[in-house]
């Protein structure tokens, strides 16, 4: 690299700095006898103020385009229907949609009207909130296929209107929805998934 | 290959709305620790010196950042300084216009090397000049918390 | 592939659960210790890498510039690495291109991670990581996606419960010999399946803890690593890969990122049999299924036979394929950035035979260290030798 004619204060004269060969290599250094830096405070130290803290609530407000792809399955949902979009160079009839095929690169080449039947590919009895807070009867989040949709083809939603000790990989569910009334362009015109009997 | 589906009207354009909640305490670290208990119980500022490359922090580091040394020879600094620069802010946050302006300051306190960013108080923009000299205001003792804002402002001074 | 580039160097704080010191004190203490440890001062690197997880933990923005110059980083070329939990190791990587390339000599790799700021709990920064149109709505939190793993794999290869505590209770009680560790202890199997249920199959000793630390690496070139050390450890492979962030598309029984990953770093070491030409592993284990599920993406041993390994053995620290020596994730503590890179320096300390209690006795020549992120992302490999 050309040494610039630029005469500042910047550290890159240091750089400059040969390493010399060592004649004995840090013997003084042992890693077994090494203090290992880091103080670590109680919940007690912060709420006594033992230590000096420093509060602050970030004020952070989102208006997140929905964009062509998610703007249409919003709507889709709105009216009741899940909707998909298909690649015609994969084959692949894909879920949540979207605009353009992540595998071949290329727009996608239309939409497809998916069932709003699908199968349980993987699922959770959880008994926190997301503020780590404790409930007792669990939420169930479940990785569900949507028939209609190519294998593998999920969506992530909740189950409900069934005993957590009855869901299993492979359950056959239903989407349960909001009345039309109630539905507004969302994920959560869906209510949840039961189990078709 | 172009998109084939395009928005005409901006008013057909939907947003999902919603927030990210942040909530945050901070530590103020090993030498902050230091540096605000000293503006709490003492009103007076604290540094910490290299002598290696003849700086002063403040507020203090318990490392250099040039050599990389660490620190901790805690030196205090002036409660006044020179004003390195100052500007008037009209415009908060949200992008409406404030109930009164701000005159914010950067405060070479004399000793340190380094400057502090805080507010002038008890005077107008059209005072201030550069360099001038400028003293620091605490809140009463009893009112500190060991917080930046235990200082309410710095104000111009004839010292 | 391009110069050869070697580990002389390394340092770390204390993992602890919420640290007096900023993040950018954390970062010196490690830079400097890792300094310290083979003899350079600062003005001897040419180069940082500084790796940290989101700014959102600690809650300032451009984080990486705001921890530069604790990091050593003032008045120098300066990269911030981030995919992650695969931050640790893929930092290694970002250093190493750096020397390989040849146009940096020395290069200071610095991962950091100040997660307590964060209220109530840094498990609440995650909710980010969902999508916000399509996933937010429903409330979902970080341990669901562990769940909805944890039992696809559990579910595809019929594995137990018991089998996969086995992991927790290895990698805690060797996190005792670990001098940093946050949550060792010396527990069964029978105290992780009597642990509070988070989302099933989640129990609560599956589980790392939410940690601040910070860890640091001095890389150099040849030539420069043999003036400071005579126990260079050779960066032989890097690899990085990302899978699609539409995760619910995807057979999450197996993590084929961490395959390409490992794929692309085998490639340039040389492994053709990672099984018997690896001599100790660092998988990343957040969770105890996890060590399981990775050590499959490196190929270690076949899909869903990591169970069996554990159960006979063979990943004990006297065992054929020590993994975690250290204690993982699960022992020592997780800040997301730094525990990647703390797996690496374990490879360092191990390879050198300056592992203290944690050391393998069968003088391992050749390691391997993985972390993995996003949502179910991203998988990053290193792979070193003496």
């Amino acid at each position: 690299m050309k040494k610039s004619n630029i005469k500042n204060q910047s550290s890159s004269e240091g750089r400059e700095v040969r390493i010399e060969h060592k004649k004995s290599l840090s013997p003084h250094y042992s890693l077994l006898t090494t203090k290992f830096q880091g103080v670590g405070l109680s919940d007690d130290d912060i709420k006594k103020g033992k230590v000096c803290t420093t509060h602050w609530i970030g004020d952070t407000k989102y208006a997140w385009d929905q964009g062509i792809a998610i703007g249409k399955y919003l709507e889709g949902l709105k009216h009741g229907k899940i909707l998909g979009v298909e690649c015609h160079k994969c084959g692949r009839k894909m879920v949540p949609p979207r605009m353009f095929c992540e595998w071949c690169f290329k727009t996608i080449d239309g939409w497809v009207e998916l069932f709003d039947t699908g199968v349980v590919n993987t699922f959770s009895l959880c008994y926190v909130t997301w503020d780590v807070k404790r409930v007792k009867e669990p939420q169930i989040p479940a990785v569900i296929e949507i028939d209609g949709a190519s294998k593998g083809m999920g969506i992530m939603h909740l189950l409900g209107e069934v005993n957590p000790k009855k869901v299993y990989i492979g359950m056959k569910v239903k989407a349960v929805w909001k009345s039309e009334k109630e539905r507004e362009g969302a994920i959560t015109d869906i209510l949840y998934w039961k189990p078709i009997k | 290959m172009a998109i084939k589906e395009r928005l005409n009207k901006a008013s057909k354009a939907k947003a999902w709305y919603g927030e990210m909640p942040v909530e945050s305490l901070y530590t103020v670290g090993i030498a902050g620790e230091k540096f605000f208990r000293a503006i709490k119980d003492e009103g007076k500022f604290l540094g910490t010196k290299c002598k290696k490359c003849s700086m002063v922090y403040v507020p203090p580091k318990i490392y250099c950042e040039r050599c990389f040394e660490k620190l901790d020879e805690y030196i205090e600094v002036a409660e006044c300084g020179s004003l390195e620069s100052f500007t008037c802010v009209h415009i908060g946050l949200d992008g409406n216009r404030l109930p009164a302006p701000i005159i914010v300051g950067l405060i070479n306190l004399d000793g340190a090397s380094t400057c502090i960013i805080h507010k002038l108080g008890e005077t107008t923009v059209e005072e201030l000049c550069m360099g001038m000299r400028v003293c620091a205001v605490f809140k009463p003792k009893n009112k500190r918390e060991g917080a930046i804002t235990d200082i309410l402002y710095f104000k111009p001074t004839k010292q | 592939m391009g110069n050869r580039v070697a580990i002389v160097g390394a340092g770390m704080t204390k993992f602890v659960r919420r640290a007096q010191e900023t993040g950018k004190e954390l970062s010196y203490h490690a830079a400097k210790m890792a300094l310290e440890s083979c003899g350079m001062t600062l003005d001897q690197i040419d180069a940082v890498v500084l790796g940290t997880a989101p700014d959102t933990f600690d809650g300032v923005h451009m984080k990486g510039e705001y921890l530069s110059d604790g990091a050593g980083a003032w008045g120098k070329p300066y990269m911030r690495s981030y995919v992650g939990g695969g931050t640790g190791v893929f930092s290694v990587a970002q250093g190493w291109y750096h020397i390989a390339s040849g146009l940096i000599d020395t290069c200071l790799v610095v991962c950091e991670e100040k997660m307590s700021s964060y209220q109530p709990h840094a498990q609440a920064a995650f909710l980010t990581i969902f999508d916000h149109t399509t996933e937010r709505p429903l409330k979902p939190n970080l341990l669901w996606i562990f769940a909805l793993e944890m039992n696809r794999y559990m579910n595809t290869y019929g594995l137990r419960k018991e089998d996969i505590a086995l992991v927790a209770v290895k990698n805690k009680n060797n996190a005792l010999d670990h001098p940093c560790a946050q949550i060792a202890k010396a527990v069964t199997v029978k105290d992780i399946l009597n642990s509070e249920v988070l989302a099933w199959p989640v129990q609560r000793l599956d589980v790392s803890p939410v940690s601040d630390g910070a860890v640091a690496l001095i890389l150099t070139n040849e030539t420069i690593a043999h003036r400071v050390t005579n126990k260079p450890v050779w960066v032989e492979g890097v690899g990085w890969a990302l899978d699609t962030s539409y995760w619910t598309n995807r057979d999450l029984c197996y993590p084929r990122y961490v395959e390409e990953a490992a794929r692309m770093a085998y490639k340039m070491a040389g492994i053709t049999d990672p099984r018997h030409q690896i001599h100790v592993a660092e998988p990343y284990d957040p969770f105890d299924y996890k060590e399981l599920h990775h050590m499959e993406g490196l190929m270690l041993c076949g899909k869903g036979e990591a169970p069996q390994l554990t159960v006979d053995g063979v990943t004990q620290r006297d065992g054929e394929l020590p993994t975690c020596p250290s204690g993982g994730l699960l022992g020592v503590g997780n800040p997301i950035a730094a525990a990647g890179l703390m797996k690496v320096a374990e490879l360092f300390w191990q390879l050198r035979g300056e592992a203290g209690k944690r050391q393998i006795a069968r003088k391992p020549k050749r390691g391997v260290a993985q972390a993995w992120g996003d949502l179910m992302q991203v998988g990053t490999v290193v792979v070193v030798g003496i």
